[in-house]
């Protein structure tokens, strides 16, 4: 075929240019999901899997902070740079967000890289945070969001909502042998707080065991924000690995 | 039909004329760009062959560059090129890593009083300190170290709640604290609450009504209300427990400074007696090394002078 006819025909033109892409991206996507060593195995000291899926009430602030684009200002992604590292913690893994659809990696730092930004500041910090970033940080230029206190967490959708992740492959579970298979992953405590099932329950008793807005009378957004924010990056424990370990894996 | 200039060959068009006279030549593409192209192929397949690249199966090749090293348990290892293996790498032998783990092993090995003798180290301290304290401490306790009144206390005063001296300091960064008084809401009456607050703001001599202040001294020095026990019978707090000093003029709770009246002022008091204070800072052994612990500790003890 003569160059000259792809170039007069638009139509054609248009396809093979998205065949020529396809093998592009095909090429460097697709053996990903093959190669072993894409995703490290991270492991607890008892074998089980160190990171699991989030909670209901995690997974419902996360929710959120794609609701409010967090993402838009805020990356979770750690690089393999001393500079990154020193200033946010250990890189960050491919383990860490296996279960993130969509995953929150971002690529543009307005506001700090939140993906070890959990255990570092206080539940009320963070809600002070978000209701007006200023009072805690003068040089802020992050948005007020008062409203995450004002509005009542919407929960009674959670089990669809895990449902459609369990459908990527998100293992939340619905049967008991998926449930079994859970317990022998995560260990049985985790795997409670996985079952589709009992979302609800789950939800309630994580915000009312964490408190995470300072208010115990009522289940607000910002719980479930907070509870997210306050789970981000603390899922490994590095001390228990040298420092190579993780080079291993690439 | 028309003539290339450089050439001065003749040049076909595109066939298309528009607007009856417009024609499109249809030049071959510049040289120089052939020649890129083709030199981006060429890098392309020593990269292949350098780097890992080709994906085979359940693994990849890893390219014949194999020149990270990096020590791992006292053994060497030698891995192909990656940016963990580079990091890591970097972190061991890097020109500024051992720099900087130079300093830091200066910092370990030196007490306290060392390194506020040495202008070096306190320079050192400083800089590395203000970078540490930005990211860490800043949230809370603002970038200059002001505080927030109700919420956060300001360590650039000379009023230390859990201690001023270097070693209270490192503590207080490492292990965090529990800043705790009980609520005597139901302890107190209604006039029993009115005599102790108006003791409590005697103690900064901003009381107003004698009589109260006597009748609320017996209740802060007496079994009934028992604030000695931690602020003790002067009111000056007990550090170890991180008890405020309630004579002088700062408050780190309520802004009773700020208040212009009197009735404002035994408002604020009121409100914590009342409810009392329930107040936590994480700890930072975690996430901080003992190093940088004790260079922020050297950072903050100077954010108030040294005192």
């Amino acid at each position: 075929m003569r160059h000259e006819n792809i170039e007069t025909n638009v139509g054609l033109l248009v396809a093979l240019t998205l065949v020529v892409i396809s093998i592009g991206g095909l090429i460097e996507i697709v053996p990903l999901f093959f190669i072993d060593e894409t995703i490290e195995q991270v492991k607890t000291t008892d074998g089980k899997d160190a990171i699991r899926p989030f909670t209901p009430l995690e997974s419902r602030g996360r929710d959120i902070y794609i609701r409010e684009g967090c993402y838009l200002c805020h990356s979770q992604m750690i690089r393999p740079f001393r500079d990154e590292i020193l200033r946010y913690g250990h890189y960050s893994l491919a383990a860490e967000s296996q279960y993130d659809h969509p995953f929150q990696w971002g690529s543009k730092r307005t506001g700090p890289d939140l993906a070890r930004v959990g255990g570092k500041y206080s539940n009320e910090w963070h809600t002070q945070h978000m209701i007006a970033p200023r009072s805690v940080m003068p040089d802020s230029i992050m948005p007020n969001y008062p409203w995450l206190l004002e509005n009542d967490l919407k929960y009674n959708d959670i089990a669809g909502r895990l449902k459609s992740q369990r459908i990527v492959g998100v293992p939340y579970s619905l049967t008991d042998e998926e449930y079994e298979a859970n317990v022998e992953r995560f260990g049985k405590e985790a795997a409670d707080r996985l079952n589709i099932h009992a979302a609800e329950e789950n939800l309630m008793a994580q915000a009312e065991q964490g408190n995470y807005d300072g208010d115990r009378s009522r289940l607000t957004e910002m719980d479930a924000l907070v509870a997210y924010l306050q789970v981000l990056g603390t899922m490994v424990d590095f001390k228990q690995y040298d420092e190579g370990h993780f080079a291993e894996f690439r | 039909m028309s003539e290339n200039k450089k050439t001065g060959h003749a040049v076909q068009t595109t066939g298309h004329a528009w607007d009856g006279d417009i024609q499109e030549y249809n030049n071959p593409i510049p040289r120089w760009w052939l020649w890129s192209f083709y030199a981006t192929v060429v890098f392309s397949i020593i990269y292949w062959v350098l780097y890992p690249a080709w994906p085979i199966g359940h693994s990849y090749t890893t390219g014949v560059l194999n020149n990270i090293t990096y020590t791992v348990n006292g053994e060497e290892k030698t891995t192909h090129w990656n940016t963990r293996a580079r990091l890591v790498r970097d972190m061991q032998t890097g020109e500024d890593a051992v720099k900087q783990r130079r300093h830091m092993q200066e910092v370990a090995n030196a007490s306290f009083s060392a390194i506020l003798s040495d202008p070096k180290m306190i320079d050192f301290s400083s800089k590395i300190g203000k970078v540490l304290f930005t990211d860490n401490c800043a949230a809370c306790h603002g970038m200059g170290g002001q505080g927030v009144v109700g919420l956060f206390p300001s360590l650039v005063d000379d009023d230390w709640l859990w201690g001023g001296r270097t070693e209270n300091i490192r503590e207080t960064i490492a292990s965090g604290r529990i800043g705790f008084m009980p609520a005597f809401g139901k302890t107190f009456s209604d006039q029993q609450m009115d005599d102790v607050v108006e003791y409590v703001l005697s103690l900064s001599n901003q009381a107003e009504d004698q009589p109260r202040v006597q009748r609320g001294k017996q209740l802060f020095g007496g079994e009934q209300g028992g604030c000695y026990y931690c602020h003790n019978q002067e009111g000056t707090g007990i550090q170890s427990q991180g008890a405020a000093n309630l004579t002088d003029q700062i408050w780190t709770i309520v802004d009773v400074a700020g208040q212009k009246d009197i009735e404002g002022k035994r408002a604020l008091v009121r409100e914590v007696v009342s409810k009392g204070v329930n107040r936590s800072m994480p700890n930072w052994k975690g996430r901080l090394s003992d190093e940088e612990i004790k260079l922020l500790t050297v950072y903050v003890y100077n954010l108030s002078g040294g005192k």
